[in-house]
């Protein structure tokens, strides 16, 4: 039981940190770049694609035993679209405005390579809880990069950060932030420092082993 | 052919590298004095500023990255100098300092420094602080009327491209609106001449660039004459389309590359949302320089077919 | 003649100024994964273009014809990816035939343009545009063009970069993401074209 437990919170952990989606394996960077112009607009795209993990994940672990392998993949993106039709739905009727503006990033939460590789890479061999976790700590590994990204973009482009202006009004937004070219620097930049961190901390584990070894 | 265009990748020596920036300097130097005079002192600090941060920001990634430092080299220092050139003498301070961190850290550090970057780092500085601030970079509250030292209130204006009447002498002597290093023609010539006498630089690239502008602003209907003195065409074809890093090696691909510019430059006056399109016809012409390099090589690895296309997609 | 250069700058601006990596994000999973080359980049970059054109066509035929008299709308998602997941087998099993040595550069990529970004939304795209069926086709082609100009253009400066002392953190994804950031601001330059 404790060790079920354990695996079942370094399999949260996995995808907040050791595979984070965004930072570590650099997959949906569509979404990504075009949703994170404003930190609620990063934070909505993330909710939105954490639903749909959870459910694509519970969905396809009950479903695993029973889907042939040959005809798995159209399986797994008819699961995964019909969750999206539910967020697409809701969001449509609850939440009109944050829909207007991510727009046709919702639709094509299908086609964002995260959910359809947890699907194959996990959901298809595991069992529902640890599958519905992994897709919980997917959603928030992604959700929690792109707000950052969504928090620096707003920042510097446009002085507020989710909408509270925080620099000032004599603070001129730098504009180029919160259009198309901000979204690449920004994840480029982002993503440079999680290397730097990495490999910081990779070095640092090797320094320790040696010493242990010595 | 002259052995600096010859050569790849260009530039090995310090040595060398310092006796060809210190001759482009040499070239932007009447540009710069006649900037000066033409906006006051106000100029000088915006161009004093931006070399200084340049050069600082080049010694201080150099120093953090632990490289060898190379600032006398005088890269970074012209880098500043035209980077100073192509802003408005209205800029406020953090303005060059934000266009030298673009320059020096993202473009060229960041890809390895000297002879590495792809882009031309004053250019894209340019467009950075174009994209972020507009309403200083363009449009009516953007330019000076020249002063030359009056002591009068600068009164801001649109350049002539947006509608500044100016008459044509004017406009070869530099009595207008404008960013600080575009304005005076005649200063700008001057420095061709030296450079091309100093070989720096061959005719190829300003004069296929302005040669198909010309051409092209005819067949739309504008009169060429004042579309070649207006705007910083003539600047851009002449110090920062040249850029060796960044333009092609092979005199093919040199004709090429500068006819696109001059394409470009046409089509998005003519027909884009920007008054000017110097700095971003030449940031295009960057970025399709190592496919123009790789095609036109001689023999072996011709493939003129798909440089046609390449070109055309382009243009 | 009005009409014609209307659509010259429909062309124009979904190639330049609409570019989909520069502007609108959408296919950047290969832009980045499959720009290291220039002449694998031009494959891949052919290849989505015949299966965005494609797929263009037949969707917006299948939501006219079909979706709409049935009033199942909410259906084009998962009716169009079923669309362009059939295409792109039919694709892959052309290049296989035709040239082998493309296949095997192109790799994974090859049947994951299913999941490229650029190819639904362009089929999305046609139908919240409201396009007729000729616009769609002509959005789907240009649009994919413009895709093809990009990655093109990005590989030949990869390749060019190969050789340069880039700091390791930025070697790989991070280092192309700044790079395509630079060139998206030089496409900046074109907006404002054909619209």
């Amino acid at each position: 039981m404790a060790k079920n437990q354990k695996s079942l919170s370094s399999v949260f952990m996995n995808g907040i940190i050791t595979e984070n989606p965004t930072l570590r394996l650099v997959l949906g960077t569509c979404p990504t770049l075009a949703t994170t112009t404003s930190a609620i607009n990063a934070l909505g795209m993330g909710a939105a694609a954490t639903f749909v993990l959870i459910g694509s994940n519970t969905v396809i672990s009950l479903l695993r035993n029973i889907i042939p392998d040959k005809v798995r993949i159209p399986a797994f993106i008819a699961v995964i679209c019909t969750f999206v039709t539910i967020v697409q739905m809701v969001m449509q009727a609850f939440l009109p405005s944050l829909y207007e503006s991510l727009g046709m990033f919702i639709p094509l939460i299908v086609v964002n390579c995260i959910i359809l590789a947890r699907a194959e890479a996990f959901a298809s061999k595991n069992g529902v809880l640890a599958s519905a976790v992994d897709g919980l700590g997917m959603g928030l590994g992604f959700t929690l990069a792109i707000t950052v990204m969504g928090i620096i973009r707003e920042l510097i482009g446009n002085g507020t950060v989710f909408g509270i202006n925080l620099l000032g009004a004599g603070y001129e937004p730098m504009l180029l932030m919160v259009l198309a070219p901000g979204g690449f620097l920004v994840f480029g930049g982002v993503l440079a420092v999680a290397n730097l961190i990495t490999a910081r901390a990779e070095k640092k584990k090797k320094d320790e082993k040696g010493v242990i070894h010595a | 052919m002259k052995l600096y265009l010859s050569t790849a990748p260009h530039i090995r020596s310090e040595q060398n590298t310092q006796s060809l920036m210190r001759d482009v300097i040499i070239a932007l130097l009447p540009t710069t004095a006649a900037g000066i005079f033409f906006f006051g002192l106000s100029a000088a600090m915006v161009i004093a500023l931006s070399v200084v941060s340049c050069v600082l920001f080049e010694y201080l990634w150099q120093r953090i990255t632990k490289q060898p430092i190379r600032i006398s080299d005088l890269s970074a220092a012209v880098t500043g100098l035209i980077l100073g050139l192509n802003l408005p003498s209205t800029a406020p301070w953090w303005m060059p300092v934000i266009g030298a961190l673009f320059a020096i850290v993202v473009t060229k550090q960041l890809f390895g420094g000297i002879g590495d970057n792809f882009l031309n780092p004053a250019l894209v500085a340019r467009a950075v602080l174009l994209a972020s601030w507009p309403a200083r970079m363009t449009g009516a509250t953007a330019y000076a009327i020249p002063t030359m030292w009056s002591g009068a209130d600068a009164v801001t204006s649109a350049t002539p491209l947006a509608g500044y009447e100016a008459s044509t002498m004017d406009l070869f002597l530099g009595n207008i609106p404008g960013t600080i290093g575009e304005v005076c023609k005649a200063a700008i010539l001057l420095g061709l001449v030296y450079m091309l006498v100093r070989k720096v630089i061959t005719w190829r690239i300003p004069v296929v660039f302005l040669a198909v502008f010309a051409v092209l602003s005819l067949l739309v209907g504008e009169n060429p004459v004042v579309e070649l003195l207006s705007g910083g065409v003539l600047f851009g074809a002449v110090f920062m389309a040249t850029d060796y890093t960044t333009s092609p090696m092979t005199p093919n691909g040199q004709y090429l590359y500068a006819a696109l510019c001059g394409v470009l430059v046409c089509v998005i006056r003519n027909f884009g949302a920007y008054p000017e399109g110097v700095t971003y016809a030449i940031l295009i012409g960057n970025i399709v320089t190592p496919l123009l390099d790789k095609y036109s090589r001689p023999k072996l690895y011709g493939k003129p077919k798909k440089e046609k296309k390449e070109a055309k997609a382009n243009g | 003649m009005n009409e014609i250069a209307k659509i010259l700058l429909f062309m124009v601006s979904c190639v330049l100024s609409n570019n989909y990596i520069f502007s609108r994000f959408l296919g950047c999973c290969p832009f980045l994964g499959v720009s290291s080359k220039v002449e694998t980049a031009a494959g891949m970059g052919v290849a989505v273009t015949f299966v965005m054109a494609i797929a263009s066509l037949f969707t917006k035929l299948l939501y006219d014809l079909v979706l709409v008299p049935l009033n199942l709308g909410y259906l084009n998602t998962i009716s169009f990816i079923i669309v362009i997941a059939g295409l792109v087998q039919l694709v892959e099993m052309f290049i296989k035939k035709a040239s082998p040595s493309l296949y095997k550069a192109l790799g994974i990529y090859l049947p994951l343009i299913t999941t490229n970004c650029a190819v639904l939304g362009v089929t999305i795209l046609n139908i919240s545009s409201g396009y007729n069926l000729f616009y769609s086709i002509l959005n789907g082609t240009f649009g994919a063009l413009g895709f093809l100009l990009a990655i093109v253009l990005m590989a030949g400066v990869r390749e060019r970069l190969e050789t340069s002392k880039v700091p390791e953190c930025l070697k790989g994804f991070s280092g192309s993401l700044i790079i395509a950031g630079l060139m998206a601001i030089a496409f900046m330059g074109f907006s404002g074209l054909g619209n």
